[in-house]
């Protein structure tokens, strides 16, 4: 069954029950996302897709279109709530983009260009989080997690289903935790899924690193918002 | 006696002659700006001077006043735009930066340094105190025998406790993120303010690193 | 140690949703949970260890480490802190030994903060291992140390009398229930519980839910969801079982109604459970009850116990096709779990983190089932609307507020304790009938409400499309420091949050030092700016109710006390902007000198 919904006053068509932020894309309109990952489930947790439906902020990876649903994705006080949820996770982490090696391509860094970030409000934190490298293959810089919980729910033991990837305490004392005797046996093409799942640099392949030159980096290549767009598309 | 009054003279403060007073007039009618580095490497400054061809576009309207290309140690007279590169590191760039906001308009923080500390801050999540011993106490380079020295002495800068954005001590009006920024992107944002412009600094130019 | 993990596996059948209760057993039995026994319970129970360690170290009350064989949490709230908190809080480091947040030398007591434990009308209070303490005074908190070193038991000291635990006694004990003001609805004595649960099942399901939807009830927990529709819903909702859940976490600060409706009128809370049962077709249900309340427990298994063997729990229900039973189901220190579905969450042995929503727990919530959660008191109020009538409910209160509800009053009036009101009463009777002297200020509904002005507020009316009150009521008076309340009630967020979205986990620790930077005097204008518009961002951004509520203390109070603010606002000098601490900026480099100089000497 196909339903009728408005975004920013225009008129779509789209499926009952379908993701607003999946239907909004395949429409053309670009709505950030830093947790959410097309065709896995909804994580709901950082927020920065949030637009107004029926005149309610929600983030658009958790709301099922319904007909007559009115959205507004570009109205200023609504995208200026989003930009703020950017720049909140650039001030909780150490997001030192010079130094790190998902630059180019980190979804942190691609969103915070595509909505013009060019501060953050927020005061500096500057945390001390240790690193954690007692696995073999993997290693966590984890003063750049932003706690999406992306490798917490999708990467699991190949033969256990158990959790790799785990968060210890809860509110701002959370951390990011590597389970090493279940890491230690993940295959290297699952080593990489992980680390290319991770959107900032905090999950790492040990002994690869800054491999790609500046300016052939993956959202140098293609900003963050054409692949969002494209591969909807496809 | 005499000698060391001489050495306390800043260069500033020497006598200068008098410029051409048509040139005098001509630079007085531009915008002036005023440029200074704080704690980073200058590479912005450098990133300034990338702009190649496009620097004399922008000079046809602005006059550089104090900068370290110009070799001007303070602001000779009010400026509309101070050019802030480098993050706050130690009470010498306090004082700087209370003397730019004290005699610009506008302030811009250029660079990842005075936009959030950059990679001076990189300091910020080790105490000060070991940051002290790495640096002058287990140094490979310390003179064996010699008695070790952590500098303290009023002539010396005071360190701050951790690196600051300068936005966290005096108010900052506009910023250009990058390390370094793009020449482009330093040259977008002080043409749209010469121009009168609302400042802006599309996504094509706009880098964190 | 090993052995006995294995027992504890057993018991549960490996069942890794009663995760809590298993943590719960470990802990009782070994004093905290080791690494060793999360590697055990990680292979029994095929999961990760640091899957484990996600809901071990989630909770408050779970420990992972060695933390005093006595473990002393001091409650920490702005009514304590009216109350002499200061003083009793440095005799017990006197007394134990050690700071807050450590062991003592000896390992015999571990000292912790915590937040509101749901006995504002009896602060200062503390747990002590599964008991708890009121009225707190220095000389109290010597005297128990002592005993306890001597090797009382906690529960020796609080129960002298070896009251039975499973008696109301042994809660009296312990707590007193200052009922002040009674209503038509609550604290009926005599109930006769198997003549009303008889009465009851002669109705349909159906008949019943449209006996609470004519009574007009709303949820009491806060949000004020239409009980009549929830169970309507669950009633409808396919599921191949379905669940009913008594919201028992009461977490708010300054409540404490729950605590005594459950130990006054317990009988009237399962009634209301096994109603919502019937009506909604349930065979299981689940009181969640907050860690706090311990001392509660075994009563209320006695109370279950009561009702199986009068027949009105266990296997068809006086001689009906009707099985329902509940089980206790205790949390671990969480506020967040007061929200319905971070509550089943923990109910399923998880971290207490908000689910997404839709689905709504009615629709899929515990185990993914449909699951009709509701709080204590409207269980309670229920049992009394099934026997009453819905329209004797409804004809009290006001047109969209129907009935009474209990508030819990706390602070500076003269009797803190319970009032049944009639919805529709106005402020300045509730602050009349407390005996409130010289009130400024009242927190309605907790940290998370909103706090009013005696002054201006007066004539609110205690309903939903006003005051829409949640139970906790604290009043402050003239001489209290507003802004050093609201700090406090920030800093609780903080504590409080899940961390699973980004504007509670990061905003709510932005504001709290917002709040901090005022009360220091280093403020500015642009600071309550910021702190509108990211307040905004919390509110509109956040998952669940605590994100949304977290920045209310902070905007409620700039609404209403303003000048508070103002008076506190700095006026700088020059260019340096307030908020910058040049001082604190550069002393950092000196005392690092010393120390290092200090180093060599040695």
């Amino acid at each position: 069954m196909s339903v009728r919904i408005t975004i920013d006053g225009k008129e779509y068509k789209a499926g009952d029950g379908a993701t607003l932020v999946d239907v909004a894309a395949d429409n053309g309109v670009y709505i950030p996302t830093l947790c959410y990952k097309r065709g896995k489930p909804c994580l709901g947790t950082c927020r920065t897709c949030s637009v107004r439906v029926n005149g309610n902020v929600m983030a658009a990876c958790t709301v099922p279109v319904a007909d007559g649903m009115e959205v507004e994705v570009n109205e200023p006080e609504v995208a200026n709530m989003r930009k703020m949820l950017v720049e909140l996770l650039f001030s909780e982490g150490n997001h030192n983009c010079p130094s790190c090696e998902k630059s180019g391509r980190c979804e942190l860094q691609a969103v915070g260009y595509e909505l013009e970030m060019m501060v953050s409000r927020f005061p500096y934190r500057f945390p001390v989080r240790p690193r954690e490298h007692a696995a073999k293959h993997i290693w966590l810089e984890r003063d750049r997690c932003i706690f999406c919980q992306r490798c917490v729910q999708f990467i699991r033991d190949r033969e256990t289903g158990q959790k790799i990837f785990s968060i210890d305490h809860r509110g701002s004392h959370a951390s990011i935790e590597i389970d090493v005797k279940l890491a230690d046996r993940m295959p290297p093409e699952q080593v990489r899924e992980a680390a290319r799942l991770c959107p900032v640099g905090c999950i790492l392949e040990k002994g690869v690193g800054y491999d790609q030159p500046i300016g052939k980096r993956k959202f140098e290549i293609k900003s963050i918002r054409e692949r969002a767009l494209e591969r909807e598309r496809q | 006696m005499n000698k060391s009054v001489k050495q306390k003279t800043a260069s500033h403060e020497l006598p200068a002659t008098q410029l051409d007073p048509s040139v005098r007039a001509a630079r007085d009618e531009k915008i002036q700006v005023a440029m200074i580095g704080l704690c980073g490497c200058w590479g912005c400054t450098l990133s300034f001077l990338d702009m190649d061809e496009t620097l004399l576009r922008l000079l046809e309207k602005v006059n550089i006043t104090r900068s370290s290309l110009t070799d001007v140690k303070r602001i000779p007279h009010r400026c509309a735009i101070g050019f802030v590169e480098g993050g706050i590191a130690n009470d010498e760039n306090i004082e700087t930066l209370e003397h730019f906001r004290e005699n610009c308009d506008i302030l811009i923080s250029v660079g990842a340094c005075a936009v959030w500390g950059g990679v001076p801050a990189m300091r910020n999540v080790v105490p000060l105190e070991e940051c002290f011993r790495e640096a002058y106490l287990d140094v490979p380079t310390a003179e064996p025998g010699t008695e070790p020295l952590i500098p303290y002495h009023p002539d010396i800068p005071r360190i701050t406790t951790k690196v600051y954005p300068c936005h966290e001590v005096v108010k900052m009006d506009y910023f250009i993120p990058g390390c370094p920024p793009d020449g482009a992107a330093i040259f977008k944002v002080l043409d749209d303010l010469v121009n009168g412009r609302e400042v802006g600094l599309p996504k094509s130019i706009n880098r964190y690193d | 140690m090993q052995a006995n993990i294995e027992t504890i596996l057993e018991y549960y059948n490996l069942d890794k949703t009663r995760l809590m209760d298993i943590l719960w057993e470990v802990q009782q039995q070994q004093g905290f949970v080791s690494s060793e026994a999360v590697e055990a319970l990680s292979k029994g129970l095929n999961m990760s260890s640091h899957d484990i360690r996600e809901t071990l170290t989630f909770y408050h009350f779970f420990l992972d480490g060695p933390s005093g064989k006595h473990k002393i949490y001091l409650a920490d709230t702005v009514i304590a802190r009216m109350c002499g908190y200061a003083e009793v809080r440095a005799a017990l480091e006197q007394a134990c030994g050690c700071a807050f947040g450590a062991v003592d030398e000896s390992g015999a007591f571990g000292l912790y903060d915590t937040n509101c434990i749901g006995l504002s009308d009896q602060e200062p209070a503390m747990m002590v291992d599964e008991v708890v303490f009121t009225r707190l005074t220095p000389e109290k908190v010597k005297d128990i140390i002592t005993r306890l070193r001597q090797g009382a038991s906690a529960e020796e000291v609080a129960n002298p009398d070896r009251k039975d635990r499973r008696d109301a006694a042994y809660v009296d004990t312990l707590t007193s229930d200052n009922i002040r003001v009674r209503g038509p609805v609550f604290f009926k004595a005599g109930r006769d519980y198997p003549a009303l649960l008889a009465q009851v099942l002669e109705l349909l399901p159906d008949e019943v839910i449209e006996e609470v939807s004519l009574s007009g009830i709303r949820g009491r927990g806060g949000a004020g969801f239409p009980t009549g529709l929830k169970w309507r819903l669950g009633r409808d909702a396919e599921g191949e079982e379905k669940y009913v859940i008594c919201n028992a976490d009461e977490g708010e600060p300054g409540t404490f109604k729950d605590r005594v409706l459950l130990t006054r009128s317990p009988g009237d809370v399962l009634l209301g459970v096994i109603i919502a049962a019937w009506a909604i077709g349930s065979r299981q249900g689940i009181i969640y009850l907050r860690a706090e309340y311990w001392y509660l427990k075994e009563y209320l298994e006695q109370q279950i116990q009561a009702f199986h063997d009068a027949g009105l729990l266990g296997k068809q229900i006086l001689g009906r096709d009707f099985d329902f039973d509940i089980r206790i189901q205790m949390g671990a220190g969480a506020y967040v779990c007061g929200d319905e579905t971070a509550l089943i969450e923990s109910c399923e042995g998880k971290r207490g983190t908000p689910r997404i929503k839709p689905p709504y727990p009615i629709q899929q919530g515990y185990l993914g089932m449909p699951t009709c959660v509701n709080n204590v008191e409207t269980f309670a109020a229920i049992s009394r609307i099934l026997e009453q009538g819905g329209a004797w409910f409804s004809a009290m209160g006001t047109d969209e507020s129907t009935g009474t509800r209990l508030l819990s009053v706390s602070g500076d009036c003269e009797h803190p304790g319970i009032y049944e009101t009639e919805w529709g009463i106005t402020l300045d009777e509730v602050l009349k009938m407390a005996g409130a002297k010289e009130p400024m200020a009242v927190q309605v509904s907790g940290p998370s409400g909103e706090c009013v002005s005696a002054e201006q507020d007066g004539s609110r009316l205690f309903c939903y499309s006003d005051l829409s009150c949640n139970g906790s009521l604290m009043i402050f008076d003239q001489s209290r420091n507003l802004l050093d309340i609201v700090e406090n009630f920030l800093r609780f967020f903080v504590d409080e949050s899940c961390g699973i979205c980004v504007p509670c986990r990061v905003g709510g620790v932005n504001l709290y030092h917002k709040i901090r930077l005022i009360n220091a005097g280093r403020g500015s204008s642009k600071d309550l700016d910021d702190i509108r518009s990211w307040g905004s961002l919390m509110r509109e951004t956040s998952r669940c109710g605590l994100g949304t509520t977290a920045a209310k203390p902070l905007l409620t109070t700039l609404e209403k006390f303003s000048e508070l603010y103002q008076q506190k606002m700095a006026r700088p000098e020059g260019v340096l902007l307030a908020s910058f601490d040049l001082e604190g900026a550069l002393q950092g480099h000196e005392q690092a000198r010393r120390t290092l100089v200090q180093e060599e000497k040695q």
